[in-house]
């Protein structure tokens, strides 16, 4: 579904990604973690083209992100994305959020969009919210509107950025719920995120990335069990040990 | 001692030489600010392409406008336009066409300030729900600038209504045209100057009050 092919990008001389190859086979769940800087948002943003690439290509499904000629704002309308900072736009409703990329992107009628809008709000668990402003909303509930916009479009795979890290603690558990019903129901998905809990419940295998370079690409007994380079390790032991 | 007599302000003088001015300057005020937000916020979306091309003439455009007098931008547009065009034009038209474009500088520096007070985390969703960058601005981003801008925009079309009284340099009949003719005509050039000033401070502070108003509000929706 997602195949990843000898990737690297610089901003100037600084080299910000080398050389990564990896896929995410349909119905696969990948979870990718690393330091900060490590490259993990830019690796993510690459796969639907927000961020440009300089050296090798992603194909989605196929098409390829890094052809001058492939039509990037259709590529990204399937596939969903979510953000750290929820990124719901303010200055709409939640139903509002929730139907106008499915009206100016996909051309649905009002009526479409806002019953497919409001099957997914009800999914998770905001149906009663369908009128206020994002404003009004906890963190947690505005990430789970996020979501469900991205399924709004009806992505056929799901690019997650660290959707859990600007959230208040008691917070994660609703998002996480979200996800893992997602994984259980077969989507494709990517997921930046140091939730190894998340990780080892759902994910197939786990990309630890460390200074712009994949330097482990294993099964999650793998990961979880030995992890191979020394750096991992270390990651590791100071993520599981609080 | 100054002796002031107002007996000469009726009716009759309103609706003959005040009222002609008033609507006009209305007109000038709003067209200018109707027209100089569009062309301005285009103007701003140029500097803010990251395109030379774009950015260099709007940015040049903008800095010119910002560095000339108004009176001098209003006096050279009436003596340059009919040579462009090859025709005479009138004082009024020539003053909405010179304001618009006047203004549409100082409204695009408002406007880009607003595009950049969005993060760029709003134009990556758009962007990340398939949207063109067309939709992106005109669905994400300008939205929110604007409604950001509103104060400084009303703000700055308060000060753009007081300007509008130096179309008395290329003779246009303004609010403080009719002002001054009914002085003349009448030899009392104090009173009507005198009313004249109330009347722009009233109709400028009740709109200073109204954007403070608006400010708070918007505050407390945020
Ligand atoms: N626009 C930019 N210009 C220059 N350098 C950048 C830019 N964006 C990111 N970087 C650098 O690229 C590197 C990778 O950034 P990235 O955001 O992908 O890391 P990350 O792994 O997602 O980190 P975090 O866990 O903090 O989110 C960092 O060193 C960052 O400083
Ligand atoms: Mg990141």
């Amino acid at each position: 579904m997602i195949e990843i092919k000898n990737i690297s990008k610089w901003y100037g001389a600084f080299r910000v990604l080398t050389d990564c190859t990896t896929q995410v086979e349909k119905g696969e769940v990948i979870v990718v973690c690393g330091p900060s800087g490590s490259g993990k948002s830019t690796l993510i943003k690459c796969v639907n083209g927000l961020e440009a690439f300089q050296q090798g290509d992603i194909f989605v499904n196929g098409t390829s992100v890094g052809d001058p000629k492939t039509n990037l704002p259709k590529l990204r309308s399937h596939v969903g994305m979510v953000f750290q900072h929820f990124e719901l736009f303010p200055h709409m409703t939640i139903t509002e959020n929730l139907s106008i990329a499915q009206v100016k992107v996909l051309g649905r009628s009002r009526d479409e969009a806002n019953e497919r809008g409001m099957k997914l709000l009800d999914r998770v668990g905001l149906k009663p919210h369908a009128h206020k402003h994002p404003g009004q909303l906890s963190g947690g509930q505005q990430q789970r509107v996020a979501i469900a916009r991205a399924l709004s479009m009806d992505p056929i795979c799901m690019l997650f950025d660290e959707p859990t890290s600007a959230l208040d603690p008691e917070m994660v558990n609703e998002v996480l719920d979200v996800m893992v019903q997602l994984a259980h129901e077969g989507m494709t998905m990517m997921v930046v995120t140091h939730e190894m809990g998340f990780a080892r419940k759902v994910s197939d295998r786990v990309i630890f990335m460390d200074q712009g370079s994949i330097v482990e690409d294993a099964t999650k007994e793998d990961f979880f069990g030995k992890p191979r380079s020394e750096r991992a390790q270390q990651f590791l032991s100071k993520i599981l040990s609080h | 001692m100054l002796a002031l007599d107002f007996a000469f302000f009726t009716p009759e003088l309103i609706s003959g030489y005040i009222v002609k001015g008033f609507i006009f300057s209305l007109q000038l005020t709003l067209v200018a600010m109707v027209g100089g937000i569009i062309l301005g916020t285009l103007l701003a979306l140029m500097r803010l392409s990251g395109r030379p091309w774009l950015v260099m003439p709007a940015a040049a455009y903008v800095n010119t406008m910002r560095s000339i007098p108004l009176v001098m931008v209003i006096l050279w547009f009436f003596l340059l336009i009919p040579l462009v065009i090859g025709k005479p034009l009138g004082a009024e038209t020539s003053a909405i066409i010179t304001f618009t474009l006047f203004e549409a500088a100082y409204y695009s520096e408002i406007m880009r300030a607003g595009i950049q007070s969005i993060s760029r985390g709003q134009v990556a969703a758009g962007y990340a729900l398939g949207m063109s960058y067309r939709q992106t601005m005109g669905l994400i981003v300008l939205p929110q600038a604007f409604r950001n801008m509103l104060p400084v925009l009303l703000t700055q079309t308060i000060i753009l209504f007081q300007d509008t009284s130096l179309v008395y340099a290329i003779g246009a009949y303004d609010l403080l045209k009719g002002f001054e003719i009914a002085g003349k005509n009448f030899n009392r050039p104090v009173e009507t100057y005198l009313v004249a000033a109330v009347l722009y401070f009233i109709i400028s502070f009740s709109l200073s009050m109204l954007v403070r108003k608006l400010q708070q509000r918007i505050a407390i929706v945020r």
